[in-house]
């Protein structure tokens, strides 16, 4: 009833083909928009851009990233977090060699050099699969990281081999360092996040995401029907990485300042893997839904008990944080071991034909 | 169906959680509101919950026996980090709007974070004797405090004592020194002046790396140290590392007397971990150990035996949980301060960076305070804000921690110009670094 598409007619084959095709959708997606650009900016507080909404859409970002290699091309990988540490640490030297070059553009390009490292460790990926390819991404993660700490030119030779990101400024607005103010910094990760995500979601469309889905699906059949493994392999390795890389210079540009090794260890691999898996495998929404989850939940749980007024031990909320947010995840995967991106179709699906259920 | 009404309620919840942090958090008006930055969880609780209690039973003790300080209290509210910079990042950002005075970040990665945006939100941090052993020169860094002690002072120490116990610095020529620390930017930072001092004095610096990940796993380290036999050995390290170092170094027979940690090495349960063998193990330490000070008596009967407080009793006066007082008395005394020179009972960041750069803890203070000779007495100037004081050395004795030194001075002529060029060299790196705009209070 809400969701009906009775009388909407498709007359050509644009508007069979369009992204959204059913009107409610565009209105809801014009509707976040509204929100997200508008509405958000004009009525949140600083806390809730910088410690909510801007982590929120990197780690979107970073879980689109990951998708495209795991959900869409089917290819396991451990290494998201050093990817992100490459972009990272790339657009960090760029912006040190080139002080007068607008940040944006170096954080973007600071992604080509992820997705150069992300293809050299997807070279394995053309003999091995799976649980053996996690492992050699593992390697990356964990050669990365060694990188990071074990070569001084990659951070400046700072006496604290930490980066730390300098005042850089776009048409007399600060954009990053300590000055930069959450709305600037928010508007920036978010057109740069909503635009990634509009071309990853059509690209996904077009020749390129198809033979990663047939990759995915079936690399045999695939390749017997003209794909070539090595090449569609490779560019969603690179593709992959270099989203990755851009979130990756994100976080630290515009949302932490500054960044040790340690910020792009394992768990942030595991952090954004978790967010694929529970978001939805092969879904540009999933990746917005489980980041939230993962990122959002517990920021909310820290905070809940003390804004309503609950007196509890700054340690037991965060126990009790781990345990309801591990509880939700168990919840939630075994209601849909297919993530929250499935369970969104579902419901969409049920409010097509309510109140008729058959 | 199920399905999807299990969908439905999930986000309800969601939504109702989501709406209810949307509110804005009341700010705290009628008392000082200091934000304390604690790990009781993570890899380094071990370590963080006694200093943890420490900061907080000083603070509570105040409120309870003289109502806080010049007559309004201390409003204090833990945020939990897990000593993760992230975390410590987003409990900044959450507290820091309710009129917040100081940051105590107790993590070297989270001070670095918070570094350039202490001068941008105008709210001072102070670094106890750990962070950027840059941020001393307060020129460059007017809202960063390291009193009374940085990283690098404490190298020379270590040097210096080494020194001592060698009949003078110059018999250090062709000894060897192995340095063990934690590879983080913790454990790094006193690298460059070990190097220089290895140059000028002529010793071999032997360097253990010991990464976050391996801190309970270090064999293949002391491996090398049997290989190496280094002469003394210099610590640098921190939550689980600690304890395993010492038990690994009595696994080896390394002479415990000729092994030193840093302060942040000192603590009880670190060198009780060794048991029996540990005994002779030293430590740098500038806060007083034991519990037969007034001040900690005032605690131990307000504050943990009235029950408004987590600390287990038998861990007050340890070396730890002293430091967390001495953190916390440095901040009642800066707030003091700061209130004398304003003449405000509420302050800001602002007079509490003022208040700080007149800190003076004379020995008169001290004892004030009913902290006679809990620390050395430590003066904060506008240019210094370290100060550089003078360290004790601690020894194990098998239960618990004995004197074993008079206090030792920093090699402030080593250590003042390397500080003095590190900040420079961080405000080059980090330009346009913004020039300090705030007088000097004195």
């Amino acid at each position: 009833m809400f969701y009906r598409e009775a009388g909407q007619f498709k007359t050509s084959y644009e508007a069979d083909q369009s992204l959204f095709p059913i009107r409610q959708d565009r209105i809801g997606l014009a509707v976040i928009l509204l929100v997200a650009f508008i509405v958000i900016p004009l009525t949140a507080n600083d806390f809730f851009l910088t410690s909510i909404m801007i982590p929120f859409l990197v780690f979107s970002l970073a879980a689109i990233g990951l998708n495209v290699l795991t959900g869409f091309a089917g290819q396991l990988s451990l290494g998201s977090g050093a990817f992100m540490g490459v972009g990272a640490y790339a657009a960090y030297k760029l912006t040190s060699i080139f002080p007068d070059v607008n940040v944006i553009f170096l954080v973007l390009v600071s992604g080509v050099f992820s997705a150069g490292v992300g293809a050299i460790f997807g070279l394995p990926s053309l003999r091995i699969k799976g649980l053996y390819l996690a492992v050699t991404t593992l390697a990356a993660q964990f050669f990365l990281e060694w990188c990071f700490i074990r070569i001084p030119w990659l951070y400046n030779y700072n006496a604290s081999g930490a980066i730390e990101i300098p005042k850089r400024e776009m048409f007399g607005v600060t954009i990053s360092g300590a000055e930069a103010t959450p709305i600037a910094r928010y508007f920036v990760v978010l057109v740069i996040t909503v635009l990634i995500a509009g071309l990853i979601a059509n690209v996904m469309r077009g020749r390129i995401g198809r033979s990663w889905m047939m990759i995915r699906d079936m690399d045999i059949a695939a390749e017997l029907m003209g794909i070539r493994p090595l090449q569609t392999k490779l560019l969603a390795f690179a593709v992959s990485s270099y989203i990755c890389g851009v979130a990756g210079a994100m976080m630290v540009f515009f949302w932490l300042n500054a960044a040790e090794p340690s910020s792009y260890s394992i768990t942030l691999s595991f952090q954004i893997l978790f967010m694929v898996i529970l978001g939805g495998l092969g879904s540009i929404a999933g990746s917005f839904m489980g980041a939230a989850f993962i990122w959002i939940l517990p920021v909310f749980l820290k905070f809940v008990p003390g804004a309503i007024g609950i007196e509890i031990g700054a340690e037991t909320v965060e126990h009790l944080t781990f345990m309801i947010v591990g509880a939700l995840i168990i919840f939630f995967l075994i209601v849909e071991p297919h993530g929250f991106a499935r369970l969104w179709q579902i419901g969409k699906q049920k409010l097509r034909v309510w109140p008729f259920p058959y | 169906m199920k399905n999807f009404k299990q969908f439905a309620i999930g986000s309800a919840v969601a939504l109702a959680i989501g709406a209810s942090g949307y509110v804005a958090e009341a700010a705290a008006e009628d008392g000082n509101y200091v934000p304390l930055l604690t790990y009781r969880t993570g890899p380094y609780a071990g370590s963080g919950i006694h200093i943890a209690n420490g900061m907080n039973d000083y603070l509570q003790m105040l409120n309870e026996r003289d109502g806080g300080i010049g007559g309004v209290k201390i409003v204090i509210e833990e945020c939990e980090t897990g000593y993760n910079a992230q975390k410590g990042v987003e409990c900044y950002e959450a507290t820091k709007g309710k009129n917040a005075v100081v940051y105590n970040p107790y993590s070297t990665g989270i001070t670095l974070q918070l570094i350039p945006k202490a001068a941008v939100d105008k709210i001072p941090v102070l670094s106890m004797g750990y962070g950027l052993s840059a941020a001393a020169d307060g020129n460059t860094f007017p809202w960063v405090f390291n009193v009374p002690d940085t990283y690098w002072d404490g190298a020379s120490v270590a040097i210096k004592y080494i020194g001592e116990q060698e009949g003078g610095l110059e018999n250090l020529k062709g000894k060897k020194i192995g340095y063990i620390f934690l590879d983080a930017g913790y454990g790094r930072e006193p690298i460059p002046l070990f190097e220089q001092m290895a140059e000028k004095f002529g010793f071999e610096l032997v360097k253990y790396a010991v990464p976050g990940k391996e801190m309970q796993n270090q064999s293949s380290q002391w491996l090398n140290v049997r290989r190496d036999r280094p002469d003394y050995m210099i610590m640098w390290g921190w939550g689980a590392m600690s304890p395993t170092a010492i038990k690994e170094a009595v696994k080896i027979r390394y002479p415990m007397d000729k092994f030193i940690g840093v302060w942040w090495s000192a603590g009880d349960d670190d060198a009780a971990a060794g048991g029996e063998g540990a005994k002779g193990y030293k430590a740098m330490n500038f806060s007083g150990v034991g519990s037969d000070y007034p001040a900690i008596q005032d605690i131990k009967k307000l504050v943990v035996d009235a029950g408004k407080s987590q600390t287990d009793p038998e861990s007050i006066g340890s070396t730890l949980y002293n430091r967390g007082v001495l953190n916390s008395v440095i901040i009642a005394e800066g707030i003091r301060a700061a209130q004398q020179l304003t003449g405000k009972k509420v302050i800001t960041g602002e007079d509490m960076r003022a208040g700080l750069e007149t800190l003076d803890l004379t020995n008169e203070r001290l004892a004030e305070l009913g902290l006679t000779g809990f620390a050395h007495p430590m003066k904060v100037t506008c240019e210094d804000h370290a100060g550089s004081h003078p360290v004790f050395i601690q020894q194990w004795d098998g239960e618990k921690w004995a004197v074993a030194s008079g206090w030792i001075e920093p090699m402030k002529d080593l250590v003042r110009p390397l500080l003095e060029a590190a900040a420079k060299d961080y405000a080059e790196k980090n330009a346009p670094w913004p020039k300090r705009t705030e007088a000097c209070p004195n």
